[in-house]
């Protein structure tokens, strides 16, 4: 591919990332929200882990570690939206639209950045764990599964908050997708166990990537790698990502269509 | 519809001006022209380039100024040269050079290290033409570049788009001052509705809507007659003035004619109480087109002017 493509992308990239960093506020509810959501779960719900079918952890930090990650990724994900709908609003993206790049780098720079992101918002819930007593069955090799489903879901989510603000052009809407988002990670089994859900929320789990994801993390953590889980959870993480950004650049298409 | 078969061509290395009330379809047609804005029917070229079939290669050519500047408020002012100039091709070897060059010569070196949040109005404006020409354009695209400026900083983007021009670039300016377009634009286009009324130099179209005159009021109790007689050799002088007026007097030349006409007044012992050179105006030859007056017609400060 064009040496030019990577160029752009990267430089793209970095403004998004100095973007990010620069305004806390974006920041803060990637780790806040979930730190403070884990919080409350490990302190008020630790002897759901006597449950029978409750799989065997170390504790309930272990299990509720990969919930949290998968959460602030998914917060990451309406972040993504929302600084793409800021940039449309602000007109920096007609700036950009005017340039001689290739236009799905407009996608992708900003997805690299996401993945950045990601990776330090995954740092931050392992670094969280091990200072709060958690361990990685899986060791070395169980981090870098870790790391791989959420970098690989924290893009895909990334570029669902792309498509959404590529469509909807401005912050608000994209902003009012958060309490969907937290709907559909309740539907998961990223806070409970699949097997203990109940119906009809146990069907929705079953078929809702987001418990593949967060099983997948889960599974480095409390047992080890090579588990179906894993291979289910990296599965997922590219099904989302891979569909998720055909449907960002639909989504760029049709806005520079009508633009 | 926003343009109703709008038909136009630049020259290049002119400094083109559109002129229009808000809601003209001025920026309409620079959404056109700067391929993001894909027109629904017609045809349009910029720089050679067909703006529907060719857009990358017309995106090469042009630098753009949006009516609102188009800044990321997080980044520093030469974070954003940089960009810009990556988002262009320029070698990375060059880049940082390039972007100090431009930022030196909006008068940005001191501010360049700063958030672009941080900066005024005028400075964002500056900043926004800088990163328009990072790639020296062969066509740039103003669109409304002083609208809100303070005269200062009007009049250092005047400047720049007068040395733009000596430089031989082609400016496709729009504005909604009269005073703007009539100061920069070799040509004027005036558009309304969606529509071209008046194109041609603001020379030509003023002259089309009459010429300029020096109206005079005498001190006490002067002869106009003699008057009208000593001022005869320098224009028509105007069978019956306006209220208020005693002579009227045609002068091609505009405000060179003042200084001779009251030095012969004066030799023959007229003393002028008032003169006032009146010209036509872009305004005049828009109404003299559509019937009504532009929106804030004169209402922006020339630069350097005081208000007392």
């Amino acid at each position: 591919m064009d040496p030019f493509f990577f160029r752009v992308v990267w430089a793209l990239a970095r403004r998004s990332l100095r973007g990010t960093l620069r305004r806390p506020q974006f920041i803060a509810p990637l780790v806040l929200f979930p730190s403070m959501f884990l919080a409350v779960n490990v302190g008020g719900l630790t002897r759901t882990t006597a449950l029978p079918g409750f799989p065997k952890v170390s504790g309930f930090l272990d299990f509720q570690l990969a919930g949290a990650m998968t959460q602030s990724l998914l917060i990451g994900g309406v972040a993504t939206g929302i600084a793409t709908a800021l940039e449309i609003e602000g007109g920096f993206f007609d700036r950009l639209v005017a340039s001689p790049i290739p236009r799905v780098a407009l996608v992708f720079g900003r997805l690299l950045a996401t993945s950045v992101v990601a990776a330090g918002q995954i740092t931050y819930f392992l670094v969280l764990g091990f200072v709060f007593g958690a361990s990685v069955q899986g060791g070395v090799g169980g981090v870098l599964v870790v790391y791989l489903i959420g970098v690989v879901a924290g893009v895909g989510f990334g570029a669902i908050g792309q498509a959404i603000a590529l469509r909807a052009k401005n912050a608000s809407t994209v902003q009012g997708i958060f309490p969907l988002v937290l709907v559909v990670l309740f539907a998961s089994s990223a806070f409970f166990p699949r097997k203990l859900l109940s119906s009809p929320v146990d069907t929705v789990a079953r078929a809702n990537p987001l418990s593949y994801i967060a099983d997948g993390m889960r599974t480095p953590i409390i047992q080890g790698v090579g588990a179906t889980s894993v291979t289910e959870g990296i599965v997922a993480a590219v099904l989302v990502v891979g569909g998720a950004c055909g449907i960002a650049l639909l989504a760029l298409r049709g806005r520079l269509r009508e633009a | 519809m926003a343009v109703d078969g709008i038909d136009l061509q630049v020259q290049p290395g002119e400094v083109y001006g559109f002129l229009g009330p808000n809601g003209a379809g001025k920026t309409t047609t620079v959404r056109m022209l700067v391929t993001l804005l894909r027109p629904t029917g017609g045809r349009a070229t910029v720089a050679g380039f067909d703006v529907a079939r060719e857009p990358q290669k017309v995106r090469r050519k042009i630098g753009v100024a949006l009516q609102e500047a188009a800044l990321d408020l997080l980044m520093t002012g030469r974070e954003l040269m940089e960009l810009q100039a990556t988002l262009h091709g320029i070698p990375a070897k060059k880049v940082h050079a390039r972007a100090e060059d431009l930022i030196a010569r909006v008068g940005l070196s001191d501010a360049q290290d700063r958030r672009v949040g941080t900066y005024s109005g005028g400075m964002k404006r500056r900043l926004d033409l800088a990163m328009a020409l990072i790639h020296a354009p062969e066509v740039l695209f103003l669109d409304e570049p002083t609208t809100g400026l303070d005269p200062t900083s009007r009049a250092t983007l005047w400047d720049e788009v007068r040395r733009l021009k000596n430089d031989g670039t082609t400016v496709f300016l729009t504005t909604q001052y009269l005073e703007e377009a009539d100061q920069l634009a070799d040509r004027v286009g005036i558009i309304s509705a969606g529509k071209i009324v008046a194109e041609g130099t603001p020379a030509a179209l003023k002259a089309e809507v009459g010429r300029p005159h020096l109206d005079l009021c005498f001190d006490g109790d002067a002869d106009v007659g003699r008057a009208r007689e000593v001022l005869a050799g320098f224009g028509e002088v105007a069978a019956s003035p306006a209220d208020g007026v005693d002579l009227s007097i045609g002068v091609l030349e505009g405000s060179r004619a003042i200084a001779p006409v009251i030095r012969a007044l004066d030799e023959a012992g007229i003393v002028v109480g008032r003169v006032e050179l009146v010209e036509p105006s872009l305004d005049d030859v828009f109404a003299a087109r559509t019937g009504s007056h532009l929106e804030g017609a004169g209402a922006a400060p020339a630069p350097g002017a005081a208000t007392v």
